[in-house]
This record gives structure tokens, sequence and C-alpha cells, in this order.
């Protein structure tokens, strides 16, 4: 007898029952449209278990190394413990200590964390961090498990900012904070070791690009790796040092840093990073595409990408929108 | 055998779906008289729901009802889709299998299963 779980609950699994009539036989309300494995709505994941593989076809591998599935066709042997995908709330809360706060230039802070717990991350997910219980922020992961022992993290002080502001001028080293995550699904996986990958970040948008691109690279990525780093004025720009070492260590991995504003300088592109980006590659057929940062480049970066021949499934996304209450 | 062979086995099933899906939403964006229907909307969700119409006009397996299809695009309706709208996404579709080298007496089959869901998206 194969039992589902969710949120607390034990459904029974019929005889060829999917997990999606078993869930909304009993009143859960998941949400669906084709019932038969292409439309995505229903998409879910499993947080005990391990979904059968032919429930996640045609899902983005980074979702299906976090165990999600699409519920309409998923018809499971073992038990399964399911929850929405959105629902954060099943990640415990993690106190972390406050190693060190650096200024990598006059508005982002380098944050590094030491977790009290192991918490199991890719490069380039996100993590919540908290003031207090109900006011947190996401903050991308700049560093590599396996790689460094701390959580590294770069936050841009926002005007108003309650939690960003509270990093800058109030945290301070060997101070606990609380945590929670990881989330996300703008990460390196393993495999197509020769495939090109293009990174456009803006601002503190380097930090998950910083984090993919080091993870790829220890992982023998052999594909070329061209990282277009924008910012209005020269003082955006950090990890510079360390971004041109990459290069003189590694022959295929490139930096870009892209200047908007003001005039053009030595060893800067001149112009927005995704415009430069997309001139340099005109053709991404067959391109893995990282786009992070600003919501705005995001969201037509991927659009471009898109129409300039990147495959939907091998652009990874991640938008760092500002929350209203700042 | 062949003529036992379904339409959608004749195109090659999932592979054929997702060889087009590409295919055929960049020509669905970059087609002036529909793309604004597609502004602002999460490209990887439409993405999923493209591939799940392709399914369906290829005669693969799918479970959407003429019911389905009016709520679906009632929002759109209500923002002014209309007979020309359908004409081109169906002109799409058609271009997008020529480019992939699919036969005339094919395209013309799954021309008529996506003209058939015509009155209910359209909500008449």
């Amino acid at each position: 007898m194969v039992n589902i779980r969710y949120a607390k609950d034990n459904f029974e699994l019929g005889e060829n029952q999917s997990v999606l009539d078993c869930l909304t036989g009993r009143g859960v309300p998941v949400p669906f449209s084709c019932r038969s494995g292409v439309c995505q709505t229903c998409l879910m994941r499993a947080t005990g278990g391990t979904p059968p593989e032919s429930s996640q076809n045609g899902l983005k591998d980074t979702l299906k190394l976090q165990n999600y599935f699409l519920a309409c066709i998923c018809h499971p042997t073992a038990d399964l413990e399911v929850a929405m995908p959105n629902d954060n709330d099943v990640q415990a809360v993690i106190p972390a200590t406050v190693k060190s706060l650096k200024l990598l230039n006059s508005e982002i802070m380098h944050v590094e964390l030491e977790c009290h717990a192991p918490i199991d991350y890719r490069a380039g997910q996100f993590i919540n961090l908290f003031r207090d219980r109900s006011l947190g922020r996401s903050y991308s992961l700049a560093s590599v498990p396996h790689e460094d022992d701390h959580l590294h993290l770069h936050v841009r002080r926002l005007p108003q900012g309650r939690v960003s502001g509270w990093i800058h001028e109030e945290l301070r080293p060997g101070e606990t904070v609380e945590i929670r995550g990881p989330g996300g699904d703008c990460f390196y996986t393993p495999g197509n070791a020769e495939q090109g990958l293009v990174l456009i970040g803006t601002g503190s948008g380097l930090a998950p690009l910083y984090g993919i691109i080091r993870d790829a690279l220890s992982q023998n990525h052999t594909g070329p790796i061209h990282l277009f780093h924008g910012s209005r004025d020269l003082n955006g720009f950090y990890l510079t040092g360390e971004l041109r070492d990459l290069v003189e260590q590694y022959s295929n991995f490139n930096y870009v840093p892209c200047l908007s504003g003001g005039d053009a300088a030595h060893g800067f592109a001149a112009g927005r990073a995704d415009d430069v980006a997309f001139q340099q590659i005109p053709n991404l057929k067959n391109w893995r595409m990282f786009l992070c940062g600003h919501p705005d480049m995001v969201k037509a970066a991927k659009k471009k990408a898109f129409m300039a021949g990147a495959s939907m499934k091998d652009i990874y996304a991640d938008a760092f929108n500002v929350s209203q209450s700042s | 055998m062949s003529q036992q062979q379904s339409l959608y086995e004749k195109l090659g099933g999932e592979a054929a779906v997702n060889a087009a899906v590409d295919i055929f939403y960049r020509k669905v964006l970059s087609d002036d008289r529909i793309s604004s229907f597609f502004e602002g909307v999460d490209m990887e969700t439409q993405a999923a729901k493209q591939k799940s119409f392709l399914t369906m006009a290829f005669g693969g397996p799918h479970n959407y009802s003429g019911l389905d299809m009016r709520r679906g695009h009632a929002h759109l309706v209500e923002r002014g889709l209309n007979d020309t709208h359908v004409d081109a996404v169906i002109e799409d579709l058609a271009a997008t299998l020529r480019e992939l080298n699919v036969g005339e007496d094919l395209i013309a089959q799954v021309g008529a299963i996506a003209e058939s869901t015509r009155n209910d998206v359209l909500g008449r």
C-alpha cells in the first residue's frame, strides 16, 4: 500500500491512481490543466521519498535534481511526502553565525555565514535571511559547496532597505542570524560539459553567477564560459581581481565588464551587459544561459536569448525583485 | 502497418513536439498580429502551454475539453481575440511543421485539429 503524505495528512493511493487524483479527490486544491504530463500546471515537489523518473518527464534538469515532479503522471510504488512547489515553509529555520562582513564596493557587502546545521545547496540558489521572524529577504549564494567553508552572500544596500540597511549598518561578526533555504533553480547541472555558457548579471546579480562559474569550473566544464557583468558606473564593479585571476587560470573562461553609463573606459565594453552579450554572441542555439539581477534586464534578456536560438530549457533566470516594503 | 499509425505516431510523437515547441513559440512571439497577447506572461509557463497545445494538435494524448478551452481563453476574448488571431496561430503552426519537413497531408490534418478548437477558443 502506497501512502501520499501532504501537510501532515496521509492519503492512501488507489490502484492506478495518480498523485494528482489522490490529492484532489481528498479536497487538496492542486492546480492542474492537461492531465497528461505536458502543461506542468500540477508541478509539485517530493520532500520525502523519490518521485518516479517518468513523473519528471520534460522538467528542467535543475527541477529534476530537486525532486520536482508532475502530479498527474506520478504513480509512485513507494511512499512519497509531497509539497506545493512554492511552499517554503516546509524548510526549517537554521541559525547561522556571521563570520565576516566586508565591503566589496561602496554599496555591496560580502556576508559570510557559518550554519549551525548542515545545509544542502547549490551555488546560485538563494536563502532567506531574517532580521526577525517576520522580516526576511532573499539573497543568492556566491559560495560553492566543497570549495567554500561558509555561505557567501553579496548584499546590496537598498535605499530604505529594512534588511539590507540593517546588514550594512548594524550587523556585526559573531552575531547569530536565522536563515531558511535554499531555494531557486538557477544553478549549474553537470552533464553536457562542452556546452557553451553565457552568464549575464547586473549589480549584485554577480553573486549567483560567481558561484555558478566556480561550480562549473570545479566540475570540469570544458565548454566556453562567458561572463558579462553590467554596471552604470565604474564603482559598481567588484571581484574584478578574482575574476581576472580565473581568466588567467582557465582558458575557457572569459570576463567582460560592461559599462552602460558615461564614457567608455579601457578594459570595459561600452553598453548594457545584455546588449553587449547578444552582440558578441548573436546565435545562441545550443548555449546555456544564466540571467541574474535587475528584473527588467532579466525579462528582456530571457526573451532575446530565446529569440536568438537558446532553448527554453537552457535558460536559467533569477530576477532580483525588490520587496514593495523594502 | 503505416495505415494503423496514428497522426501523433506519424509525426514522431513526443520528440516531434519537443522539436516543434521552441520554433513555434518563436514564430508566435515574432508575429505582430498576435504577439501582444503574449506580453507580460511568464515565458516558462507559456512554453509549457504551447507544448500542451502542440501535443493536442498533433493528435497526441490530452484531456482538454471544449470547456477548458473556453475558460483558458476567456480573458483573451475580452481583450479582443478574434478569428484573425486564430488564423495567425494556425498559419504559424503550419510554417513550423514545414520548417521541420513535415508533409503537406499531415500538416493539413494538424491544421484540422487546431481548427476544430476555434469556436471554443473564441467562446462562441
